[in-house]
């Protein structure tokens, strides 16, 4: 490191030269500026996720002192009447359900064709299909919400009506596919990513013992690379809980315990964007809404630290 | 195969080994598959939505304004609206994530302090665009009475866009090789002059194309805008360039699409087609520039 008092010593003696190159005081003046306007962007990571929940439970918080709502009821029963007249229900169990439902359905669809894709890209095709293929995969994960929401709306909802023959299209089933098409993306690019950190040692010492390609995958890539597997489902989880747009258009908005797969459901996701245009700011409807936002942070933020902790169960190895 | 001498210069092919052939045959095909299944809804998707939206796609479609209560007309204040919120929101992510990729990759040291940044980071990536959408509202529109304005959904978006600006700008900085550092550190150059004369320089594109391709998400999003500024109509004059003003309310495109889809009943059929094909394809081009631009330069790179 260059100090600022490096111009002193000159006279120092003839061992040493008698001048040193040294930096002008606004240079380094400038750079420590700019190091620490480095520093603070670096920590303001922490500080947006902070605000974020400061910011949301700030609206909610006064809603929990009032005297008409329980948490419990919140959380465990299925009436939602937020605009009735003489009966207010806040209970959110129907939409929790739909949320799990709709994941559900999509991790069902998404994690086997997702986890198969996958291990193509990274262990069955030619180099010159694998660049092709992760092209691909970008493009699909780049088509916005609002647009597979519209393809839900539209296409599927005929293609459900078509095929099934049930009334209304738009349904759980209908939401569970194209929330599984957005999911397939991320699955893929971190489920490779997975299968590419297990060291080629491995591969080699299976393929020296005489196993076929496929053998290798199920018997040595598959249990090396299980953590990553999974992180790359529960990111796609963590996708599939927090979509809005695309599960709003696609999903029919009932709000009800589903029975079936073509039964219309809600989330929890859905029903803020639907509701909170017309709640009136400061209402205990509209403090509602922002309380479901608080416990959407905490499941996003569950999931995404458990998928953490498993990407890096496999580095530490 | 049983019995039969083997052909000269092969092995013969036990049942065994036939089956675990078979088998591993058996497999590709079936990942094969299940990778096509990948690939066809996103050419069906496209082809389909292109042939419905032909009628109305045009040069007239994206020049003119909504007529007849959107029934009718076209896509500019939408379009414009984009383009201002994907501006604003990139010009303040970019140099925060930007910097703060640099903190991560060049300055952190490995302690707790730092994995909780990292950790932050990557829920920052996982928080749900509703839940922005409630920040913004509560931050920007309420707190900072920034009113219902392109300024608050373009911070909304900006935090929105951040963490994956840091990702990608991490990535790109973590490709530039250590002995490029240390010989630059060895003639006696601080952190940041070894930075801005070395890691930088071979990095810029990387760092650009990731920035690109948040101009894509970001012009996608419709639930953090949806309550913090975005509108379902705003009079503006058909081809104006300059029509809002950074207080103002506005129209955007991903906000149009779910307005004419689901809000307006009697569209001519061809409208919210066309809205898609509008979004989906400047998406998917800026997107394929950058990924062009990246093919290109990993061409060029010299280590």
């Amino acid at each position: 490191m260059v100090t600022p008092g490096a111009d002193a010593p000159a006279a120092a003696g003839a061992t040493r030269p008698a001048t040193r190159p040294t930096r002008g005081r606004w240079s380094l003046l400038g750079e420590r500026v700019i190091e620490s306007v480095i520093r603070t962007c670096g920590v303001s990571a922490i500080f947006f996720v902070a605000a974020i929940f400061f910011f949301i439970f700030r609206e909610a918080a006064p809603v929990l002192w009032n005297s008409d709502f329980h948490i419990l009821e919140f959380l465990f029963s299925a009436e939602w009447y937020p605009t009735s007249v003489n009966n207010v229900r806040y209970g959110t169990l129907a939409l929790t359900v739909g949320t799990l439902s709709v994941t559900g359905v999509a991790i069902a669809l998404a994690v086997p064709f997702g986890l198969g894709a996958a291990i193509f890209v990274s262990e069955f095709c030619s180099v010159r299909l694998k660049e092709t293929l992760k092209i691909v995969i970008e493009l699909l994960a780049a088509i916005p919400s609002v647009v597979w929401g519209f393809v839900g709306l539209t296409v599927m909802s005929k293609l459900i009506v078509t095929v099934t023959g049930t009334a209304v299209g738009v349904n759980l089933l209908n939401g569970g596919v194209i929330l599984a098409l957005m999911s397939v993306p991320i699955i893929v690019s971190i489920g490779e990513d997975a299968l590419k950190a297990v060291p080629d040692s491995y591969r080699e010492a299976a393929v020296a013992l005489g196993a076929t390609r496929w053998q290798i995958v199920y018997r040595v890539l598959l249990p090396a690379a299980k953590n990553g597997l999974l992180a790359a489902v529960l990111l796609g989880v963590g996708r599939a809980v927090g979509e809005t747009m695309a599960v709003l258009m696609a999903t029919g908005h009932a709000v009800q315990i589903p029975e079936g797969l073509l039964h219309s459901v809600r989330t929890l996701t859905a029903n803020v964007a639907a509701e909170l245009g017309e709640a009136p700011a400061g209402s205990s409807h509209y403090r509602v809404l922002f309380l479901t936002g608080v416990l959407l942070f905490w499941i996003t933020l569950v999931v995404n630290v458990a998928a953490d902790l498993a990407v890096r169960g496999i580095r530490r190895k | 195969m049983d019995g039969a001498p083997p052909p000269a210069g092969r092995f013969a092919k036990t049942a065994l080994v036939a089956r675990r052939e078979r088998a591993q045959t058996v497999a590709k095909w079936i990942f094969g598959a299940m990778s096509l299944a990948m690939v066809l809804p996103l050419l069906a998707i496209v082809s389909y939505l292109l042939v419905r939206a032909w009628p109305s796609l045009g040069w007239e479609f994206l020049a003119d304004i909504p007529r007849k209560g959107m029934r009718e007309g076209g896509i500019w204040p939408a379009f414009v609206g984009t383009l201002y919120l994907v501006g604003i929101s990139l010009a303040v992510a970019a140099p925060i994530g930007v910097l703060a990729a640099i903190y991560l990759n060049e300055y952190a040291r490995e302690n707790w302090f730092n994995r909780v940044i990292n950790m932050a980071v990557i829920n920052l990536a996982g928080v749900p665009s509703i839940v922005h959408a409630l920040f913004g509202l509560g931050a920007f529109v309420y707190a900072a009475r920034f009113g219902f304005s392109i300024l608050s959904a373009s911070l909304t978006l900006a935090i929105m866009t951040l963490p994956v600006i840091i990702a990608s700008t991490r990535e790109a900085l973590a490709s530039v090789p250590r002995a490029f550092r240390e010989a630059c550190w060895n003639v006696g150059a601080t952190r940041w002059q070894t930075i801005r004369a070395v890691v930088l320089p071979n990095s810029i594109s990387g760092i650009l194309t990731g920035i690109i391709l948040q101009v894509s998400r970001a012009a996608g999003e419709t639930a953090p805008i949806m309550f913090t500024g975005a509108v379902f109509f705003k009079a503006v004059q058909r081809g104006d360039l300059f029509p809002y003003r950074l207080g103002d309310q506005c129209m955007a495109l991903s906000m149009h699409l779910y307005t004419v889809s689901t809000q307006v009943p009697n569209v001519k059929e061809s409208i919210p087609y066309a809205t898609a094909v509008v979004l989906l394809g400047s998406v998917l081009l800026v997107n394929a520039t950058a990924i062009a631009a990246r093919v290109w330069l990993r061409g060029r790179k010299k280590w």
